[in-house]
């Protein structure tokens, strides 16, 4: 594949107004909730009060005698999967999903939902919940991990075993090579240490929402945010049995997903309401709900293990990462295991994951899913070894990088390391290099911190069209929710291959009905596939250009060349003919053969994946416990940057999540299970004045299986900031953290302890 | 579902006549609605439901800030902390009044919210609170008795509870004159920057003549089910030159009068030790603003 | 259940609805009044999207009574930019990519202008307190405080 270098490029690469831009900064972009329909009625779901029980009785017939009240939904209304037998959609089982959305034997977490209704106002809806009866027989929870493994442990779902006996431990996962014993009895100095993360919530900014209507020939239509139409249409069907054909989805713009929205909640329940009540029915979550019943990520136990010569050569890797699941299985410990070790080259590695229920809402998906757990602990593994043996962090990391032509302990081959390029990067930076000033005021302390992240990145199915209008501007359709910019770098694209004027070319989002299956905006994926799909249309329309052309000049296509938005004679014609630009050639479309456009739809494939190098300053108020960071450098290889401000911008949103998940982020319940901090006051996302800006170090080694060159880059930003934050504060206080958040209670604690005998 | 009244009276005398009445025909079933910040939300969540809402904020005297004769402050407790921020003159007289105020959430917040209604709230942890009670301030309150008056620090009863008598509205808070050499300052805990409830809220107001201290009052939040007066901690900065001595036994005052909970925000040992950290530079802060003025 | 009739002024323009007495005022404006660029995030005054000016101060509309509107000013998203000419910030914030997914940037620009008018020249300290009610998940806030602050030169030059 030809790969276009950067100075050939008049779009690629430029910071163009993103396509989308005007209707998000005016206002009229419109979101999820912001649908309305004629003789619209409102959902609301009722949710469990309880961490733990079973649901003995409902009653709902003083709810449905409410005046407004038009329907009721129960577990009974949603398709049931038995729990012997897995039906797989992409990742999800919809053995899970049936029970995630609507509990059916037990109310698993408190928030599961447990009914939902439909009525002519929110007020009436919210009013119909409180009257439905419901006996619970409450059970015995587990909500930590600890708690969700030990011998007497309240077990959640009596079909899980694990050893041959009734377990919480739903499933595990094994990567490795060579063999780890040989491998530590080759070491010379082994460091093994015990960490914990809370769950951390995607914190998106937009509640889950959607508006279902559902007609009397049978056909529904939904419109709501996610991070994946088709998911929605397939999930929908599956849960309710509507057939996937009789169901439109329309992908509203999205207010942020981070992983979240790659499944459903709302959806299936709106569909049954409209079905029942024939209205258009809307719900849409508070924060409360989302906090309390949406998939935040997982809170882990991991012990890491690593081996070294003296010389600082790693030779052996242990990993043991126990994932919350949440309520139901389906953990992402493929991220901890696969992604730990990956960026190095170390011969016997042992990484094992286990997936853990407790009664939490069930984890979802969210960036890099899991890949941050594992590095927290081997990077931070990895900075003690370093201090241990005399070596530069940043040093040990290259002289231990993963080499291309390796193979990883999950499996893969790598195509192209560029781990070694992202700690240069980091090296040569000015920001390594200038010195901290360690205790700038009395009570104040700073401190350095480096860490290193992988991400597997992904390719799969995208389909994507694009057609000439007959004024000659173009418009592409891909099949994906742009999450964070992919509009903006398509249309850098298109207006490169096309030679037109960036602001000719229109990029649109198409529904269920209007565009080829696409898979997640997930996975970092989306600009690498769509932009190859979409590549690959466009080279067919410049071939149904060229025909035109050579009809129209009554000479052979193939002597026709199409450069700078217009075809030209070539070969022994050139010169005989003016060029015929792209608008006269769709201004003659119909009489030259009709409408000038193409499509194509591709299982994509040629990812690489991305590694980023951080390094962050910290300062400490060391009597109140505050930590805040002063400074961050982000390295990471990209491939190519098709639109540089949404690369950076990518690195940059990575990064502050990250902030937040090491320093004030985490789910806290009380005895009873419940959650005690669902709300933006509690739960304690970076605000502005949290952080500094965050500078991103785009480097560009183009992926030579990638039209553009392009890698993906979102989740890869994540990865090492929980690691590289809690070095920082080790290198200021001298003291380490093996648990997450390091909020001030906990800061203050450490410092209070006796320092230990190392 | 039940039926909301919203009123909106012009004057006291009809507020508090509709408070009463709608207190007497359902207890507790009457909300004052001044800034509106924790009453929405309350009635969002489904905390309160109450039956009728009276806005206080078309009352002049309740949205007015007068500087008296004597150099005192009346502060209408409707006044919103945006409204205070812009007098020119208030913040001057009372920087750690004001700072504390300001605290109270966002930018947005502050446009609505009003130090009466964070008094009203009865949150052990409301930032205006310590400032208040350091500064010496007396709330007015009227009620179907008629007018009284009250030290500020003699209204929080409990967590979302006061010593208001049924029908009773806060009007107004008075702050002293002050003497040349004083002035007061707030700081507060929060884990972020910004946006967090204060996990130790503290305010200190000081006179100093000749680098002594001639007066001094203190205030601790959020370390008890209301917030404190620490006359210790005062006793303890009265007479002294803020030597570490007597700033570390007026740290000792203020560990020694909390009484906490562990709870998401703080645990006791934190909010224990951080209540002493506070104070000493809350007192720091006071002394340099006292000394340059 | 008796409704209460509101006369309010929107974006300079009169209008009148309807509304329940403890209706927030956002809600009026996304669903009485078809208002939807004002954003409900979390609805209790943490995240700061649905950010309006209520008599020019900034405020959450979320934290606001629907009926407190009446005889008042209320500056929304949809009243930023005049006709095609879009606000400077509304500009700067396309051209430097000061936002990705867009949900919180009606808050924020509403935010910005209200900072802006108070203090024309501020500090990257100034602009991250006086954003710091406005939560984005995506950007990490830097594009956004450079984009601000880029308005407000270009903002002073135009004035001087």
């Amino acid at each position: 594949m030809n790969v276009i270098t950067p100075a050939e490029n008049k779009w690629i690469g430029t910071r163009t107004v993103r396509p989308d831009g005007a209707d998000k900064v005016t206002g009229r972009a419109a979101y999820a909730a912001d649908t309305t329909m004629p003789g619209m009625i409102w959902g609301k779901v009722l949710r469990s009060p309880h961490a733990h029980a079973v649901i003995k009785s409902i009653d709902t017939s003083k709810a449905e005698a409410l005046p407004g009240v038009k329907a009721m939904v129960t577990a009974k209304d949603i398709v049931d999967f038995p729990t012997d037998k897995s039906v797989m959609l992409g990742i999800q089982d919809m053995r899970w999903m049936c029970r995630n959305v609507m509990a059916r034997e037990k109310a698993l977490f408190h928030g599961h939902p447990i009914a939902a209704v439909a009525a002519t106002t929110e007020e009436i809806a919210a009013e119909a919940c409180r009257l439905i009866d419901v006996q619970y027989e409450v059970l015995p929870h587990a909500i930590e991990i600890e708690d969700a493994i030990k011998p007497d442990a309240p077990i959640l779902h009596p079909f899980l075993q694990h050893e041959g006996k009734p377990s919480n431990i739903a499933g595990t996962m094994v990567a490795k090579l060579g063999d780890i014993e040989q491998g530590f009895a080759e070491a010379e100095v082994v460091i093994e240490r015990t960490f914990r993360t809370r769950p951390v919530h995607q914190g998106y900014i937009e509640p889950h929402a959607c508006t279902v209507s559902y007609a009397a020939d049978g056909r529904a239509t939904i419109w709501s945010s996610s991070q994946g139409q088709f998911m929605v249409r397939a999930m929908t069907s599956l849960l309710t049995g509507v057939p996937q054909s009789n169901i439109r989805a329309i992908p509203a713009e999205i207010g942020g997903g981070f992983g979240a929205k790659t499944i459903i909640y709302l959806e299936p329940l709106a569909l049954l309401l409209s079905k029942k009540s024939g209205r258009p029915v809307k719900m849409v979550m508070s924060r409360d709900e989302v906090m309390r019943a949406t998939g935040p990520t997982s809170g882990s136990l991991s012990t890491v293990k690593i081996g070294a010569k003296k010389d600082g050569t790693i030779v052996a890797a242990q990993g043991t990462f126990y994932l919350q699941a949440g309520c139901l299985p389906g953990s992402p410990i493929r991220g901890p295991v696969g992604c730990s070790f990956a960026p190095y080259a170390i011969p016997h590695v042992l990484s094992v994951g286990y997936d853990v229920v407790c009664n939490r809402s069930k984890v979802a998906a969210y960036r890099a899913p899991g890949a941050p757990i594992g590095a927290y602990a081997t990077e931070c593994v990895l900075d003690e070894l370093a201090e241990k043996l005399g070596i530069d962090p940043l040093e040990l990391r290259h002289r231990n990088s993963a080499k291309t032509g390796m193979k990883a302990a999950y499996g893969a081959t790598f195509n192209q390391v560029t781990f070694e390029e992202t700690i240069e990067a980091i090296q040569n930076h000015e920001h390594y290099k200038t010195p901290l000033e360690k205790n700038p005021r009395p009570g104040i302390k700073r401190g350095r911190g480096v860490a290193s992240g992988f991400w597997y990145n992904a390719g799969g199915e995208s389909s994507a069209q694009v057609n000439l209008t007959e004024d000659g501007n173009v418009v592409v359709i891909t099949g994906h929710p742009d999450v964070g910019g992919s509009r903006a770098s398509i249309a850098n694209v298109t207006a490169e291959l096309l030679g037109v004027e960036h602001d000719r070319v229109s990029v649109i989002i198409g529904d269920t009905a209007s565009i080829g299956f696409s898979n997640l905006t997930g996975g970092s994926r989306v600009t690498f596939a769509s932009a190859m799909v979409v590549t690959q249309s466009v080279e067919k329309v410049i071939g149904q250009l060229k025909e035109r052309a050579a009809k129209i000049w009554k000479i052979d296509p193939e002597a026709v060349i199409y450069e700078n938005g217009a075809c030209r004679p070539a070969g022994p014609n050139a010169g005989q003919f003016p060029p015929l630009a792209l608008k006269d050639l769709a201004a003659k479309a119909n009489e030259t053969g009709g409408p000038i456009g193409a499509g194509v739809q591709l299982n994509t494939q040629g990812a690489d994946p991305g590694f980023a190098t951080h390094v962050v300053d910290v300062e400490v108020d060391v009597d109140l416990g505050i930590v805040r960071v002063l400074r961050y450098t982000a390295a990471q290889d990209v491939g190519r940057a098709l639109h540089p401000s949404y690369v950076e911008g990518q690195i940059q949103g990575g990064v502050v999540q990250g902030i937040g998940w090491a320093l004030s982020e985490e789910y806290l319940y009380d005895k009873q299970g419940r959650l005690d901090n669902a709300n933006f006051l509690d739960y304690r996302m970076p605000v502005c004045s949290d952080v500094p800006m965050i500078e991103a170090v785009v480097l560009e080694i183009p992926n030579p299986r990638h039209p553009q060159g392009v890698k993906g880059v979102g989740e890869a930003p994540i990865v090492p900031p929980l690691a590289a934050i809690a070095n920082a504060v080790h290198d200021a206080l001298g003291r380490r953290f093996y648990s997450l958040p390091m909020s001030p209670p906990k800061v203050t604690e450490v410092m209070d302890l006796p320092l230990a005998a190392e | 579902m039940t039926e909301i009244r919203y009123l909106a009276p012009g004057t006291l005398e009809d507020a508090v006549g509709a408070f009463a009445a709608a207190q007497a025909a359902a207890a507790g079933s009457a909300r004052i609605l001044a800034g509106g910040t924790d009453l929405l939300v309350q009635m969002r969540a489904g905390v309160v439901r109450p039956g009728t809402i009276i806005d206080i904020k078309k009352i002049e005297e309740m949205t007015a800030i007068t500087e008296q004769p004597d150099g005192g402050f009346v502060i209408g407790a409707a006044v919103s902390g945006a409204t205070l921020h812009d007098h020119p003159r208030f913040g001057q007289v009372w920087p750690g009044v004001l700072e504390a105020i300001n605290l109270i959430g966002s930018k947005q917040v502050q446009g609505r919210a009003s130090p009466g209604g964070n008094l009203c709230n009865a949150s052990p942890a409301g930032d205006s609170v310590p400032a208040m009670i350091a500064a010496g301030a007396v709330v007015t309150i009227q009620g179907p008795n008629g007018r009284r008056t009250l030290p500020v620090e003699k209204v929080p009863a409990g967590p979302g509870r006061t010593t208001l008598q049924p029908g009773e509205i806060l009007v107004s808070f008075t702050l002293p004159p002050r003497p040349k050499g004083s002035s007061d300052a707030y700081l507060r805990m929060i884990p972020r920057t910004e946006m967090d409830i204060a996990v130790v809220g503290c305010g200190v107001s000081l006179t100093l003549a000749g680098g002594t201290v001639t007066a001094a009052r203190v205030g601790l939040g959020a370390v008890a089910p209301v917030p404190l007066l620490v006359e210790d901690a005062a006793k303890a900065l009265i007479g002294s030159k803020l030597e570490e001595s007597a700033l570390e036994a007026a740290a000792a005052a203020c560990r020694a009068a909390c009484n906490p909970i562990n709870d998401k925000r703080g645990t006791i040992a934190y909010r224990t030790k951080v209540a002493g950290v506070l104070l000493k530079r809350v007192t720091a802060v006071a002394a340099e603003r006292a000394g340059r003025s | 259940m008796a409704r209460i009739h509101v006369t309010t002024t929107i974006n300079g323009e009169p209008m009148e609805f309807l509304c329940e007495p403890q209706q927030s005022l956002l809600d009026a404006l996304r669903n009485n009044l078809g208002l939807t660029g004002t954003k409900e995030g979390c609805g209790t005054g943490d995240c700061g999207a649905c950010s309006i000016t209520f008599d020019g101060r900034l405020t959450c509309s979320c934290l606001v009574l629907a009926v407190e509107a009446e005889g008042h000013e209320i500056g929304t998203i949809e009243g930023m930019a005049q006709g095609e000419t879009l606000h400077p910030l509304q500009r700067k914030f396309l051209e430097m990519a000061a936002l990705q997914c867009g949900i919180c940037t009606p808050g924020v620009l509403i935010a910005a202008r209200a900072l802006l008018e108070k203090n024309p020249d501020p500090t990257e300290t100034e602009v991250r307190f006086g954003l710091a009610g406005n939560l984005c998940r995506c950007t990490g806030y830097d594009k956004i405080v450079r984009a601000v602050m880029e308005t407000a030169a270009e903002m002073r030059e135009t004035a001087s």
